[in-house]
């Protein structure tokens, strides 16, 4: 094989292999930070070995038992002959070489594993930033470069980052354990967090002169499916891949041929991916039949569910919409929730409902660099025929956007309001 | 990126001999690895072409014609449609599957047309007529 198609395969070995490797090996070794290096060591071996032997039958396996004769080598190294190599000795011993025995032994505590790792990645000690980029690197099996494509930071930072996450489960003694039932809600609140923060890196990227960057949905939604797989019966997982699933679906019809964003209600629903959309309602169905009182991401789910199957922006029940709103309140009270409250409300019941409840958002302190604030307000000033407020709205609202296609979208509406307010 | 997944018909599957226990048993652990890897987005086998039909276009004229169809290798017995990062991956997972037919056979793999392929063809006209298939279609 020449060297580049050896790099490729071995690429898509590791990007299917890696997290289950990191996992099974955190578990022998109780440290992270050391099943990764172990694995990346095993990855090395792989390099060298696979360009010149070819690629092995069973390429997992291969790099499980290189990784756990490393390990052994690593306790060695240590002077640490205790129990914890005798345990690994005898494991590698009844395992043999790299055969289907260990493939079986390595897929019976695979999940749980890779549950514990997920839980590990996202630790709620660790900083926001650091679970991101610690969870798209262990489980998302990316590199720290492509992290560091996909934030739009140095790749110093990001490998920075992933360094000190490892240190700190190190110091903060995080025990590769799945979290007590007290605590399971709080951390699968944590894990769902970061992915779907992965997800709206990719979907609305906060910086940067792009408005999307699809691959890091793409990993956000396949971290999402696989916790799904993992957790079969948590509400809320499913609720978050219903919402990715038909977020996801618009993907295409979020752009025009420029680059410039197009608002949900412009878009051209027959570039919405069906395929996602069903798989979304799917999920969100799973979700619903699973608990009684829908979660946030639930109910976000079946408000992206409503516009899903809308055939078109006036067939859209803003009704429902409006009171799932009203929920998502309950559930999980945000300004930012009840200013979509707001604009449901406006389509549901007319501008002036709407922009009441702007209105009583204007004092929100949190809200007050929001650019959406301004710019849902300047669309029911437009609609409610005060071009001359809605102008000075949209300029306040461009202002404020951090996304360059945003800020160019928001300053045409201002000049389209400008010119309307001076038409006879 | 997607792909489409070929399972080509065999002389067995064209017979319409069913997989045994352990065959299935063998791929539906793959299937599951597919789903929870966050990769299968849809999946099925099909019947042998005996109770399959073609249709035959030959400018304005149609003709039907019944199964079975004589060109096993070039039919298809199965399908997946997967989400992944690249060919590569593609082929590697492929590679890991269960030998379909237990004997000799071909699996082939082709990326799948996104829309923005089609460009100008797909039209605001077609655009509406699809809204109101899926709108029929209840999702």
């Amino acid at each position: 094989m020449p060297g580049t198609d050896v790099q490729r395969t071995i690429d898509a070995v590791w990007r299917i292999e890696s997290a289950k490797l990191i996992a099974a090996l955190a578990r022998l070794v109780r440290d992270v930070g050391l099943a990764e290096d172990l694995a990346q060591d095993a990855l090395v071996a792989a390099l060298e070995q696979w360009a010149s032997a070819g690629l092995p039958d069973n390429p997992g396996a291969w790099l499980m038992a290189v990784a756990k004769r490393r390990a052994m080598d690593h306790f060695r190294r240590q002077e640490r002959l205790d129990r914890k190599v005798a345990e690994l000795g005898r494991e590698f011993e009844t395992a043999g070489t790299y055969d289907d025995g260990l493939d079986d032994a390595i897929d019976d505590d695979i999940g749980d594993d890779l549950l514990r790792l997920i839980f590990t990645a996202c630790h709620p000690v660790l900083s926001t930033q650091a679970r991101v980029a610690l969870t798209l690197r262990l489980l998302g099996g990316l590199t720290t470069e492509e992290i560091a494509r996909g934030f739009l930071v140095a790749e110093s930072t990001v490998a920075q980052r992933i360094v000190r996450a490892k240190r700190t489960l190190a110091a903060k003694r995080v025990r590769f354990e799945l979290p007590e039932r007290a605590e399971r809600a709080e951390r699968l609140d944590s894990v769902l967090e970061v992915i779907y923060l992965i997800f709206n890196e990719g979907y609305s990227a906060t910086r940067g002169d792009h408005w999307m960057r699809p691959a890091l949905c793409e990993d956000a939604l396949r971290l999402g499916r696989i916790l799904a797989g993992l957790s079969p019966d948590e509400p809320e997982v499913h609720g978050l891949v219903a919402l990715m699933e038909i977020q996801a679906s618009r993907l295409r019809a979020r752009t025009d041929e420029t680059g410039a964003p197009v608002l949900l209600l412009d878009q051209n629903r027959a570039l919405w991916d069906r395929l996602l959309i069903n798989r979304g309602l799917a999920a969100l169905q799973r979700a619903e039949s699973l608990v009684d009182r829908r979660g946030p991401y639930t109910l976000q789910a079946a408000i992206a569910a409503c516009h899903a199957r809308a055939p078109s922006p006036e067939e859209t029940d803003w009704i429902r919409i409006a009171a799932l709103y009203a929920a998502l309140m309950q559930a999980a009270p945000s300004p930012v929730v009840e200013l979509n409250r707001a604009v449901a409300l406006g389509m549901a019941f007319g501008p002036q409902t709407g922009l009441d409840l702007v209105d009583e958002l204007m004092a929100e302190p949190t809200l007050a660099k929001y650019h959406l604030l301004p710019s849902v307000r300047g669309d029911l000033l437009v609609k409610l025929g005060r071009h001359e407020e809605a102008q000075r709205e949209f300029r306040r609202a461009a202002e404020l956007a951090g996304n360059e296609r945003e800020r160019a979208l928001l300053a045409d509406r201002t000049v389209a309001a400008g010119e309307r307010a001076s038409a006879p | 990126m997607r792909v489409m997944v070929f399972v080509k018909a065999s002389p067995d599957s064209e017979a319409g001999v069913m997989p045994g226990e352990e065959e299935l048993a063998a791929m539906m652990k793959y299937n599951e690895e597919l789903v929870k890897a966050g990769v299968m987005l849809a999946g099925d086998g099909l019947h042998p072409s005996s109770k399959g039909a073609r249709v035959h276009f030959s400018g304005d004229s149609r003709t039907v014609v019944d199964g079975p169809f004589t060109e096993t290798k070039e039919l298809v017995a199965g399908y997946w449609l997967w989400q992944v990062s690249s060919m590569d991956e593609a082929i590697e997972w492929l590679r890991r599957c269960p030998n379909p037919h237990g004997k000799e056979g071909i699996v082939e793999i082709r990326p799948v047309f996104e829309p923005e392929d089609f460009g100008d063809a797909l039209t605001p006209e077609i655009h509406e007529q699809w809204q109101r298939m899926e709108a029929q279609q209840g999702s």
